[in-house]
């Protein structure tokens, strides 16, 4: 274990450590990207569509509801092989980061969806009765109500979100995504140089702890119900 | 003056269905003339919210109509109804301001609804926010202000389109004796000075007594008495009245009918006035509790108190006029039917 400590061990594995971070930060930031993309209005309609909602809707609310507990229920690994026709034929790979992020968007975008719902469900039913009797539409309710007066849990879930998608970087490390998931592997199993594997996870342990500090700050700086 | 400007005809709300259809409200029938201040008064249950959001259809009624300024608002499609929204407007128990907005933008909000051009927007804004009293709160936050201060603010966003009427559900409900005084102030303020109708839901018959004109009396989900308050808080005829006019406590079998009496009801005064006692050591005039429901918040007494009066005329006006000649008590004679 020493061996971290001397240039040496820089000089051999300090390219390769740098680049799987790189890649685990892509992966992570276009993940959430798009999984945002997905699983926000996933989640909106879903609260919409409840039967208190302001839009009720019991059969597309049902059909959101099994989608987003079928993705959720599916362990990551397994999902991530399902998808491999799927990804080969979208992404034109199933291998590094552009394999990875066709099925780390699909594990998470339910998981957003279920976090935005869980976020926007804690927007004061009062609140928007307000707006409904002020003559708001639908759409302005979301964007002018529910998704402002969320936004310090929205923050929350989004840091929660981030932390999980990094986890799942790591596993699609193991089968042939890049980053930090995929150096741990080859380097501290296959290769037997565990010093390696040791700073992946010290490195992955200061990512985790970066994004949720940052995230809780902000989440309490921006939110006016505090001050 | 008298115009009406909500009209509800026939109005029936069921919810849910089959076995487990809740009778909400049944054959309502009212009309609210234009420039009053009416009030809705009712034990909880008695469905009052309900009737209120089936006057901007927040609730779809059943069955019957609603004519609000003269359009039916159950025949509007949903764009037709958000506009007319814009004239009949509402204040909550609770406030529901949007808590991650400075108040500015709170009175601002309904105004960007309407497309509402942003800088006339923040000049309307912080003239009824002057209009409430708050000119110096543009910048706080909801969080940062008093129930009372949250409630003005609610008021001042209420009338940012130039409604015709103010619903206020339970508006004061949530507010301490002081502040519920200063709120009803305003509410007759704006109500003198803007011409808006304001319609008071309430359960509590000191808020009906501070400011309304007419008022209907909600039970079980009819119109129980309907009218205007003085007459019908002299002489409440049903027993739904009867259960709000007078005082929790007095039992109405006890006393033969014809006895005379007299309600009191306490609007702040300090509670270690000794009316009673006053009243036999100052005029000689000794009356006895027929029932009380007062309490005192704060040292401030409020609620009501039912009086028997002595059978002489004489005393009786006597007691009356001492009564009446006590700061914050306001009494009147009614007829007490056992």
């Amino acid at each position: 274990m020493a061996e971290i400590f001397t240039s040496a061990f820089w000089a051999e594995y300090g390219g390769i450590l740098a680049e799987g971070v790189l890649d685990t930060v892509v992966m992570t930031a276009a993940s959430t990207l798009f999984a945002y993309l997905i699983g926000l209005p996933m989640g909106v309609v879903s609260v919409l569509t409840q039967p208190h909602g302001i839009r009720p809707n019991g059969p597309v609310n049902a059909v959101l509801g099994w989608i987003i507990n079928i993705g959720r229920s599916f362990p990551f690994a397994i999902l991530m092989v399902a998808l491999f026709p799927f990804t080969k034929l979208v992404m034109g790979t199933r291998l590094g980061l552009r394999g990875a992020i066709l099925p780390l968007v699909v594990a998470s975008a339910p998981f957003v969806a279920r976090m935005v719902e869980t976020s926007l469900s804690e927007v004061d039913a009062g609140v928007i009765e307000a707006a409904q009797s002020m003559g708001a539409s639908t759409f302005q309710i979301v964007r002018k109500v529910y998704l402002p007066e969320a936004m310090p849990s929205l923050i929350l879930g989004g840091s929660i979100t981030l932390i999980a998608i990094v986890g799942y970087t790591a596993i699609a490390g193991m089968v042939g995504a890049g980053g930090l998931g995929d150096l741990a592997i080859r380097y501290g199993h296959q290769r037997n140089v565990p010093s390696v594997m040791w700073v992946t996870v010290v490195i992955l342990v200061i990512i985790v702890q970066a994004v949720q500090s940052v995230f809780s700050r902000l989440s309490v700086r921006i939110d006016k119900r505090l001050k | 003056m008298s115009e009406p400007i909500i009209q509800i005809q026939r109005l029936t709300k069921n919810f849910g269905g089959g076995p487990d259809e809740v009778h909400a409200l049944t054959d309502i029938s009212l009309d609210i003339r234009q420039g009053e201040i009416f009030g809705i008064i009712g034990l909880s249950g008695a469905g009052k919210s309900t009737l209120v959001r089936c006057m901007n259809l927040l609730e779809r009624p059943t069955s019957g109509t609603v004519l609000v300024d003269g359009k039916d608002m159950t025949a509007l499609s949903e764009k037709e109804l958000r506009l007319q929204r814009r004239k009949i407007t509402m204040i909550f128990q609770s406030f529901n301001l949007l808590m991650q907005r400075t108040c500015l933008r709170n009175v601002c909000f309904p105004m960007e609804i309407a497309g509402v051009p942003r800088p006339q927007a923040r000049k309307r804004a912080e003239e009824l926010l002057d209009l409430v009293g708050l000119a110096d709160k543009a910048g706080a936050y909801p969080s940062q202000l008093s129930g009372g201060q949250k409630q003005r603010v609610a008021v001042a966003r209420a009338l940012a389109t130039d409604p015709k009427v103010l619903l206020c559900d339970e508006a004061t409900s949530a507010l301490d004796p002081t502040t519920t005084v200063s709120i009803l102030e305003l509410l007759k303020d704006l109500n003198a000075k803007l011409g808006v109708t304001v319609v008071v839901i309430t359960h509590q018959m000191s808020v009906i007594e501070a400011i309304c004109s007419r008022v209907a009396i909600l039970d079980g989900g009819t119109v129980a008495e309907l009218g205007d308050v003085q007459e019908i808080f002299s002489h409440p005829s049903t027993d739904a009245a009867r259960r709000l006019v007078y005082p929790g406590g007095a039992s109405v079998s006890q006393y033969p009918s014809g006895t005379r009496a007299a309600r009191l009801s306490f609007n702040g005064g300090t509670v270690n006035q000794p009316l009673i006692a006053s009243l036999a050591i100052d005029c000689g005039v000794k009356v006895s509790i027929l029932g009380a429901d007062t309490r005192s918040v704060g040292g401030r007494a409020t609620g009501t108190m039912l009086l028997s009066l002595p059978d002489d005329p004489n005393e009786a006006a006597r007691a009356l006029s001492y009564i009446r000649s006590q700061p914050y008590v306001t009494v009147e004679e009614v007829e007490y039917r056992g």
